[in-house]
């Protein structure tokens, strides 16, 4: 037993009290950890559809929607509050992701993931052709809205929205967690492994897999709605494919068996993305992708797969390992 | 001793391509009688069960259930109504240990989805557990299905079934794949577990020692038909029948 219990339960605390402290020692870090967030909710929602063996290529789609309804939400009030423009962009992104999610609950694997993208790609055309709306390739400015009533400066306002982002993040990640390991998200599992078995149960596989749909959209769209306050300016790109690769890159480098994979990803993306976009501008595509594949080759559990192994290696052997591997895949 | 009819099915037809799996089928099953379907490898017994839970349509024929007409229903509202099923190959989450197959099972049963409580904390467990007792299973509770012999995966897969508190049990080959040592036990733990439920069964089976103990009746399917019906000794002493499907049993 390599780490004692304490140990292993000491490490993710104080990967929280890191991201606390990180923007306190230094301040230029705030920017990358809070895009890190935001995107870490978003891959939170890919990660659910994984779960039931679907990739989406289009949830970037739920990011953007999100994201515009809060600008467009902002602007017709003045501003807006918060705790308001997020609220209404979730809920848009909600209420979208039923209308498309009961078209493509239809469909399984390339079909589900291309008719995501291609759902995505006819957002994304609206966003860039109807720019008397939403602006066209300019996008939107997105004012800063007051926090329970109060106009905050720009400092402060960064602040609370990062670490309130940090809070969310966290409430999300264990609401994720326990829906997952809930019936209805062991039955999303399920859909993975046997849907005639299901159907069986007396269960509509479709309408599980519309339930994580909507859970997924929702997750991407907290991320959108946080992403464009933080950055104060809403663009098409949010809707773009690449963005919604992004996720999937990440859910896969992060492990897109675990919900923590989301944000562990995340962050080592966004941090690998900064640094090396300082340090080598030319060639951080290239490492990304580099370290891509040495997770699919070597690490097929993701980062987070990674850190159990060396955290938890050599009390496996007799812990009844497929069992465990089990457990460990919705924890 | 007979009960009140639970299923019939009226001149059912299907064929696929020009392979007749079903045609002119009329059959009543009675509540609390346990019947046998036997017949030879393609003689339309999988399609039959198939047709009666919903999973194919007729091409013709109707299906009533409980005087209900519930042809070509979809086989999770037959659920609903009290049809369950067991299957020739076991349809388990593979992904999942035996007491999380048996817990959605019984989640599903009960409605309830429970978003935010951990599955092995639903209020359903005590339930399954008794179930995976009733099916001699508990000592394989946390054990994954997909590790499982295949005598252990067909009564979890019966279980499955149990957990949904049927009135009708269609079971496909429910010993297939057993040891023929096992599977006289194994067909004793089934028959206690739906004794215990008030299951009424219909079982495809190919071993007629299994038949002559477990059935009340027997049909005996041929080419898409059902050629006769009656009591196992009568049935399974017919010449006719000794030729045509026992004799290709041997
Ligand atoms: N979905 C299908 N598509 C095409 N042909 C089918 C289909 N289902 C069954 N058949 C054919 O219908 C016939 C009856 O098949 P069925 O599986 O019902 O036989 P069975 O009596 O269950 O045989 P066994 O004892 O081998 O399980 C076979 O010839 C089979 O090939
Ligand atoms: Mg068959």
């Amino acid at each position: 037993m390599p780490f004692p219990n304490a140990v292993k339960r000491g490490i993710p605390l104080a990967l929280v009290v890191a991201l606390i402290v990180l923007p306190v020692i230094d301040p230029t870090s705030q920017v990358m950890l809070m895009l890190a967030l935001a995107k870490g909710l978003a891959v939170l929602g890919v990660i659910v559809l994984l779960q039931a063996g679907q990739v989406s290529f289009g949830h970037a789609l739920y990011f953007a929607v999100a994201a515009y309804t809060a600008a467009f939400v902002g602007k017709a009030t003045g501003g807006g509050e918060i705790i308001v423009t997020l609220l209404a962009g979730v809920l848009a992104a909600a209420v979208v992701s039923v209308v498309v999610g009961i078209f493509v609950v239809r469909y399984r694997h390339i079909f589900f993931g291309m008719l995501n993208l291609a759902v995505s790609m006819i957002f994304f055309s609206f966003l860039e052709k109807f720019y008397f709306i939403t602006g066209g390739s300019d996008g939107l400015s997105v004012a800063r809205p007051t926090v329970l009533g109060l106009s905050l400066e720009r400092g402060a306002f960064e602040g609370v929205l990062y670490y309130g982002t940090l809070g969310l993040s966290l409430v999300a990640l264990f609401l994720t967690h326990r829906f997952l390991s809930s019936p209805i998200g062991q039955m999303l599992r399920a859909i993975k492994t046997n849907e005639v078995r299901l159907e069986y149960l007396g269960v509509s596989p479709r309408s599980v897999l519309l339930v994580g749909y909507v859970v997924s959209a929702v997750l991407c769209g907290l991320g959108g709605a946080l992403m464009a306050t933080a950055q104060g300016i809403v663009t098409p790109e949010y809707a773009w494919w690449i963005r919604s690769g992004e996720f999937v890159f990440i859910a896969i480098l992060g492990g897109a068996g675990s919900v923590s994979g989301a944000f562990a990803g995340a962050f080592v993306y966004e941090a690998v993305k900064t640094y090396a976009a300082a340090f080598a501008a030319d060639i951080w595509q290239m490492i990304l992708g580099t370290v891509l594949l040495l997770v699919i080759l070597f690490a097929p559990t993701g980062l987070v797969g990674l850190y159990r192994s060396a955290v938890t290696r050599g009390d496996d052997i007799d812990a009844g390992a497929p069992d465990r591997r089990k457990r460990e895949a919705v924890s | 001793m007979s009960g009140a009819v639970l299923l019939e099915a009226k001149d059912l037809e299907i064929r696929f391509g020009g392979v007749v799996a079903a045609s002119g089928i009329n059959i009543k099953i009675h509540e609390g009688r346990k019947l046998a379907i036997i017949g030879p490898n393609g003689a339309g017994k999988t399609t039959f069960l198939n047709m009666c839970t919903g999973y194919l349509k007729p091409q013709a024929g109707h299906i009533l259930f409980n005087g209900q007409d519930v042809t070509g229903i979809a086989p999770r509202k037959l659920v609903r109504k009290g049809v369950a099923r067991a299957f020739q190959i076991p349809q388990l989450f593979a992904e999942h240990t035996v007491i999380e197959n048996l817990l959605m099972a019984g989640t599903a049963e009960a409605r309830n989805w429970a978003p935010l409580t951990p599955i092995e904390r639903v209020t359903q467990r005590a339930q399954m557990e008794h179930l995976l007792d009733l099916t001699k299973c508990s000592d394989l509770a946390q054990r994954s299905v997909s590790e499982l012999p295949e005598g252990q995966r067909k009564l979890v897969d019966i279980a499955l079934a149990l957990a949904l508190k049927p009135r009708l049990l269609f079971m496909d080959e429910p010993t297939s794949g057993v040891a023929s040592s096992e599977k006289f036990e194994i067909l004793d733990i089934i028959a206690g577990a739906l004794e215990e439920a008030r299951v009424t069964p219909v079982f495809v089976e190919h071993d007629m020692g299994i038949v002559d103990r477990f059935a009340d009746e027997v049909a005996v399917w041929n080419r898409g038909e059902v050629l006769f019906r009656g009591a196992p000794d009568e049935v399974l002493n017919h010449p006719d029948v000794i030729r045509d499907v026992i004799g290709e049993e041997l």
